[in-house]
C-alpha cells in the first residue's frame, strides 16, 4: 500500500529529480540544507507548485490531475506560518478547513463537530473566539493545525512546523504528529535532526535537489553523511534514544 | 451575522426616506406624491435620482474596497489602488478639452483601457500577480495624474473650471434609465461577488492557503479584480472619482464584524450606500444653497470618524 509515488521528480527551481514511495501512514521527515528542495518536493507533494516534472501520484493518480476540491479532503497542507492581516477568530481559521466539504454559503452541523473535535485534540478549545492575530507562536500553530485536520485528510504536509515554537512545544506538537501519524500519513520538513532522529519512521534527506539518503533515522542521519551534505561534524549520542551535538 | 445585515438594512431604509425630504427648500411627500408643483418635481426629479446615486455609488465603492483589500491582502488598498477610477478621470477630461458632449462615455473607456492593461501586465503564465498589479496601479494613477495636469495646462478657463467640478467627485441628478442600468450592473455584480464569501475568507489568509483547501484560486481573483473594476469604472464615470468610501466603511466594518465576509459584503453593501447618502445630503444642506463637493465631504467626515475607530479599537474588539 502507497500514497505517494514519485518518479523522476523535478521542478523549474530547487528540486532536481527525486524517486520515492511514500506508505499510508507513519512520520516522515524531510531535511536538508537551505536550498535543497524541501519546500519546493512539499509543494508539489501539496498540488501547489505545478507544472512538475516527471510523475507524482497520489493514491494512483498524478497529483496534478486530481480535482482540487477533491484532493483538498485527501491531503491537507500546512504552511510555515500564516500571517493575517485581517481580524479572523480562532474558531474561523479552523473552520475554513471545511471548505471542500462546504456545499453552500452557510456553515453546517457537521462542519461545526469537525472543529469542535480538532479543536479538541489541538488543546485549542480554550481560545475558539479569540483574534487570531493575538495568538502566540504556538497557539496559533495548534489553530492552524487544528484548520487541517478538519479536512479529515489522509496525508498531512507540514513546512517546517516547529520552527516558531519554545521547546516544551515543539515537543508536544511532534508528540502529537506521532500520535496522528499511527492512522495517517505525515510528512514534516524540518531543520531540527533531532527531532527527526526522536519522533520520525523515516528520513529523507535532500542535498541540491535530489534524494541523498532514504530510511530509517539512524541509517539516514550517520555523521559521514551529515558531514557531506550539511559540512558539519555530527556525533551521536546514546542508544537506546540517541540525540546529537554538531561542530564546524 | 445575520442580525448585523438586518441592522445594516434598517439604516440603509432610514436613510434613504429622509434623505430625499432634506435640501435647500422644504418640501412635503405628501404633495409630492400627490403631484402637486414644485414637491412633485423636486422629489422625484432633483432629489431622487440623485440619492440612488448615491446609494448605489456607495455600495459599489465599498464592496470593492472590501474586495481589492482582501486579495491584496493590503489594508490600505481601496477601489483606486488599481488605477481604473484615474483612468476614467483621464477619459473624462479629454472629454471635457475636446468639447465632446459624452463624458460618460469616455471616462468608462478610459477605465476599461487602464484595466486591460493593468491585468495585462500582471498575467504571468496561468498566474496573477499581486505585487504587479498593485505596482502597476500606482504607476498608472501617477501617470494619468501627469496627463490630467497636462491637458489641465492647456484647458481654457471654463473647461478649466469643468475639469476640476469633475475631479472633486461629485453627485448630480441622472436619468431613470441610466439608474436603471446602473442597478441592474451593481446589483448584480455584488451578488455575485458575495456568492464566493465563504472562498474570500480564504484568500484572505493567503493564496496557498485558499488553494490547498481546493478554491481555484486564479479564477476567483480574475472574476474579483474584473468585478471591482467593472463597479469602480462605472460608478466613476457617473460620479468621478469619490475618495475614502471604499477604504473607512469597509474598515469600520471589520472593526465591529470581524473579518468574515458573508457579513462584510452584505453590511458593506448596505451601510456604504447609506454612508454616501448622508454624507451627500449634508453636502447639500449645510451651506445650502451652496454645495459642498461630496468628495470633499466624505474625507472631511469620515477621517475624523475613522481614526477615532482606530483609537478605540482595543475597546470595541468584541468579536
Amino acid at each position: 500500500m502507497t500514497s505517494f509515488i514519485a518518479r523522476q521528480l523535478g521542478f523549474a527551481y530547487g528540486l532536481h529529480e527525486a524517486s520515492f514511495e511514500l506508505p499510508p501512514s507513519g512520520l516522515i521527515t524531510i531535511a536538508g540544507p537551505n536550498g535543497a528542495g524541501k519546500s519546493t518536493l512539499l509543494g508539489i507533494l501539496a498540488g501547489l507548485r505545478s507544472p512538475y516534472r516527471g510523475s507524482c501520484a497520489y493514491a494512483g493518480r498524478e497529483v496534478r490531475q486530481w480535482p482540487k476540491r477533491e484532493f483538498a479532503r485527501k491531503v491537507a497542507f500546512l504552511p510555515q506560518s500564516v500571517r493575517l492581516e485581517f481580524p479572523f477568530t480562532a474558531e474561523e481559521v479552523v473552520l475554513m478547513g471545511r471548505t471542500p466539504y462546504a456545499r453552500g454559503w452557510f456553515q453546517t452541523d457537521e462542519d461545526r463537530s469537525a472543529a469542535e473535535e480538532a479543536m479538541t485534540i489541538t488543546d485549542t478549545l480554550a481560545f475558539r473566539g479569540r483574534d487570531f492575530r493575538t495568538l502566540s507562536g504556538g497557539e496559533a500553530q495548534r489553530v492552524i493545525l487544528a484548520s487541517a485536520l478538519t479536512q479529515r485528510p489522509e496525508a498531512l504536509l507540514l513546512d517546517e512546523p516547529a520552527t516558531h515554537l519554545d521547546l516544551r512545544h515543539q515537543l508536544s506538537l511532534y508528540r502529537l504528529l506521532g500520535e496522528l501519524a499511527k492512522s495517517l500519513l505525515v510528512v514534516a520538513v524540518t531543520h531540527d535532526l533531532n527531532l527527526a532522529l526522536q519522533f520520525s519512521h523515516r528520513v529523507m534527506l535532500l542535498e541540491d535537489g535530489r534524494i541523498a539518503g532514504d530510511g530509517s533515522p539512524r541509517e539516514v542521519l550517520n555523521p559521514a553523511l551529515i558531514a557531506r551534505v550539511f559540512g558539519v561534524q555530527a556525533t551521536v549520542h546514546g542508544d537506546a534514544r540517541p540525540w546529537m551535538t554538531y561542530e564546524v | 451575522m445575520s442580525r448585523s445585515v438586518l441592522l445594516s438594512a434598517a439604516v440603509l431604509i432610514a436613510v434613504i426616506v429622509t434623505a430625499p425630504l432634506m435640501g435647500s427648500s422644504h418640501i412635503e411627500l405628501g404633495r409630492a406624491f400627490a403631484g402637486v408643483s414644485p414637491d412633485h418635481e423636486i422629489f422625484f426629479y432633483a432629489r431622487l435620482p440623485r440619492v440612488i446615486l448615491a446609494l448605489l455609488g456607495g455600495a459599489a465603492l465599498s464592496v470593492t474596497g472590501v474586495l481589492f483589500q482582501c486579495m491584496l491582502r493590503d489594508p490600505l488598498a481601496e477601489p483606486y489602488t488599481l488605477g481604473v477610477s484615474s483612468g476614467a478621470s483621464v477619459g473624462a477630461v479629454i472629454a471635457i478639452c475636446m468639447g465632446w458632449r459624452v463624458t460618460g462615455f469616455a471616462s468608462l473607456a478610459g477605465a476599461a483601457l487602464v484595466l486591460l492593461m493593468v491585468l495585462g501586465m500582471a498575467v504571468e503564465g496561468r498566474r496573477l500577480s499581486s505585487f504587479t498589479l498593485l505596482l502597476t496601479g500606482v504607476t498608472m494613477n501617477s501617470m494619468a495624474f501627469a496627463v490630467i495636469l497636462f491637458l489641465h495646462n492647456l484647458a481654457s478657463f471654463s473647461q478649466s473650471f469643468a475639469i476640476s467640478r469633475w475631479l472633486m467627485g461629485g453627485l448630480e441628478s441622472v436619468e431613470y434609465s441610466t439608474l436603471a442600468w446602473l442597478a441592474l450592473v451593481v446589483v448584480g455584480v455584488s451578488a455575485l461577488v458575495a456568492a464566493y464569501a465563504p472562498h474570500w475568507n480564504l484568500l484572505a489568509v493567503g493564496d496557498d492557503w485558499a488553494a490547498s483547501r481546493g478554491v481555484s484560486t486564479v479564477r476567483l481573483t480574475t472574476m474579483g479584480y474584473v468585478a471591482g473594476s467593472v463597479l469602480t469604472g462605472l460608478v466613476t464615470s457617473l460620479t468621478g472619482p469619490i475618495g475614502f468610501v471604499g477604504l473607512i466603511v469597509p474598515h469600520a466594518l471589520r472593526l465591529k464584524l470581524g473579518a468574515d465576509h458573508r457579513a462584510l459584503l452584505p453590511c458593506a453593501f448596505l451601510l456604504g450606500g447609506a454612508f454616501l447618502v448622508a454624507c451627500d445630503t449634508l453636502s447639500r444642506t449645510v451651506i445650502a444653497p451652496t454645495e459642498i463637493p461630496v468628495g470633499v465631504l466624505t474625507a472631511l467626515c469620515g477621517g475624523p470618524f475613522f481614526l477615532w475607530l482606530l483609537k478605540s479599537r482595543r475597546r470595541s474588539l468584541w468579536l
